[in-house]
């Protein structure tokens, strides 16, 4: 037998991948210690040069050195309920369709589509949201404006929809056959069966994807930004829903490009980036403890 | 009509019917609106020239060349090491705390909102290490947040091969490394190809990590080297939309349409790739 090179050669080439991929296998923790390090190397110098009384005072003006962060949650909170509201029940009820009744020509159509809105990226939702949604909102609604929370909850809604839809799918599919079995064989109607034993067995899941679908709303940028009007004030009512706001991710977006490295304000927009940043930790760290709890119980059962 | 369970069943699934159609109705109006709307702006001048008159007219040739360099760069920095970490997490972690901190991390990186992405790579990319809003910096910035879609669905392809492969492999005498790259790749690269796009199609279409990182507003000249910001479509569409009085309408279909092709030409390709492999597939 004849070997084309000589071992050590080989053995030489076979560490040095081993040492890349095992190398690799640590690249997400590093990346996330980079970004913790950067936010927080960028943003905390805010805690020393900006009064904690601005921060959290009632206003956001930077030009005259108001820097309250509330406007700011607030518009994300806002335009996050209504997404909320929006998404949970189309998103549920669409994945629960899917994956229970559907018969496979509706599949061949559904699923597709999904995927297309989950492809779509947020700017060309922002471009509809203009365009179109909102002068329609304002005729139809007769407000002074289109560009309102409301009109970007009903954006954000559906760009959460293909989250909420595929883990929540997912999840009733790992359901066992047998369950449906045993309960239709006790004679319940398929719609019993679905709201008695399947969507139930399968509720850390679909909690799971009404997460995930929230966090992918609260980090949504440019279609916010574009459809809700730019406002960062805080609300007097509840019309609040109906008038322009302004998200965290939109600030950072429309002002970053206009102030100068290492100013207040600079420092002062990285600071709502740490808090984007642990806001989406905690949902997600939750979200994945919610679902790996869920398939030790699954196996559980099974075993 | 009273409320037997049989005909409770059926207002539950007609219910359940709007849902869906509620659901993605609007997905097929915003297409087919785009499509009628877009194409009569489309022309081979529109793709291949530069915009004139302040970008009311003319083509967007710059925009759709730096969207091509930024995937293009979006790649080089994140299937390598995507791939490496996919095939670390299957063949090699073992079941430890570790390997659990790595999955919560990956979890983490792929929620992290696409605008704190740019906040990272300006802070890193362009000031820290001193590339400036350029190609590369951007390029950067949209690898990492590519990566957690590349590992998981390389992860997923790798999965999805038998164990009985490797066990035969090994005890053929193969070493690790030759099990993997002479029987366990080859059988998962249509997996792992359509991950790499579906990945990188989204890369294709952020416009918040780019916007402090390398995409310019306008360059009357395209960019030399990597150094150099771009333009970009996404980004460019976004300016055109909100930033420019009196931009024609036209214009502005024509962008949004080429910028859905290329994307959602990604995603057909994708899902081309991945449904041929599973008829192709043996076991």
């Amino acid at each position: 037998m004849k070997n084309p090179r000589p071992n050590s050669t080989i053995k030489l080439g076979e560490w040095l991948i081993t040492f890349f991929i095992r190398a690799a296998g640590y690249v997400s923790i590093l990346y996330v210690t980079l970004i913790i390090l950067f936010l927080l190397r960028e943003g905390l110098p805010a805690f020393k040069n900006v009064d904690l009384s601005s921060l959290f005072g009632e206003v956001w003006y930077p030009i005259e050195g108001y820097y309250s962060i509330w406007p700011l949650l607030f518009g994300s909170i806002t335009v996050t309920i209504g997404a909320a509201v929006i998404a949970i029940p189309l998103g549920v009820g669409t994945a629960v369709f899917i994956s229970e009744l559907a018969p496979p020509w509706a599949k061949e159509i559904l699923k597709p589509l999904v995927e297309v809105l989950a492809g779509l990226p947020s700017v060309v939702l922002g471009f509809f949201g203009i365009l179109v949604l909102s002068p329609f909102l304002r005729q139809a609604l007769n407000l002074p404006t289109g560009l309102t929370a409301f009109t970007g909850s009903l954006l954000l809604g559906w760009s959460a929809i293909p989250t909420i839809v595929s883990v929540a799918e997912d999840a009733l599919n790992t359901v066992p056959r047998t369950y449906r079995e045993g309960a239709q064989a006790l004679g319940t109607t398929q719609w019993q069966t679905i709201w008695g034993v399947t969507v139930p067995a399968a509720r850390s899941g679909i909690i799971t994807a009404v997460m995930l679908g929230i966090g992918r709303v609260i980090g949504e940028t440019m279609a916010v930004m574009m459809v809700t009007g730019n406002a960062p004030v805080l609300p007097e009512g509840l019309n609040a829903f109906f008038l322009p706001i302004r998200t965290m991710t939109a600030t950072i977006a429309s002002e970053m490009g206009e102030v100068a490295q290492g100013s207040i304000h600079y420092q002062v927009l990285f600071l709502v980036g740490i808090i984007l940043f642990f806001l989406s930790l905690v949902i997600n760290v939750v979200s994945f403890m919610v679902s790996s709890r869920r398939m030790k119980r699954t196996e559980r059962l099974l075993s | 009509m009273i409320l037997t369970p049989r005909n409770k069943q059926k207002i539950g699934i007609a219910g359940l019917i709007a849902l869906s159609t509620i659901t993605v109705l609007p997905i097929v109006a915003l297409v087919i609106y785009i499509l009628v709307l877009g194409l009569p702006a489309i022309s081979w001048d529109f793709i291949t020239s530069f915009p004139q008159d302040g970008m009311r007219a003319g083509g967007i040739l710059p925009a759709i060349l730096g969207t091509v360099y930024l995937t293009i760069g979006t790649a080089i920095f994140s299937v390598p090491p995507g791939i490496a970490a996919a095939i670390y997490l299957v063949e090699y972690a073992p079941d430890n705390t570790i390997t659990r901190l790595i999955r919560i991390a990956m979890i983490n990186l792929a929620g992290i909102p696409s605008v704190v992405y740019g906040l990272f790579g300006l802070g890193m990319f362009v000031i820290f290490l001193k590339f400036g809003t350029s190609i590369l910096a951007a390029s950067l910035t949209l690898s990492i947040m590519t990566l957690p879609v590349i590992i998981s669905t390389t992860e997923e392809a790798l999965r999805s091969v038998p164990n009985s492969f490797r066990v035969v492999s090994i005890s053929l005498g193969a070493s690790r490394w030759q099990t993997i790259w002479r029987i366990v790749l080859p059988q998962s690269i249509p997996g792992i190809i359509t991950g790499i796009i579906l990945g990188l199609e989204r890369a294709a279409g952020e416009t918040a990590p780019i916007m402090f990182t390398g995409a310019a507003f306008f360059l009357p000249l395209l960019p030399n080297t990597p150094l150099d910001p771009t333009m970009a479509l996404p980004y460019h569409l976004f300016v055109i939309a909100t930033q420019i009085p009196g931009m024609p309408v036209q214009v502005q279909y024509g962008t949004v349409l080429v910028l859905l092709a290329f994307v959602l030409g990604m995603n057909v390709i994708a899902t081309l790739i991945r449904s041929r492999a599973r008829k192709k597939r043996q076991w």
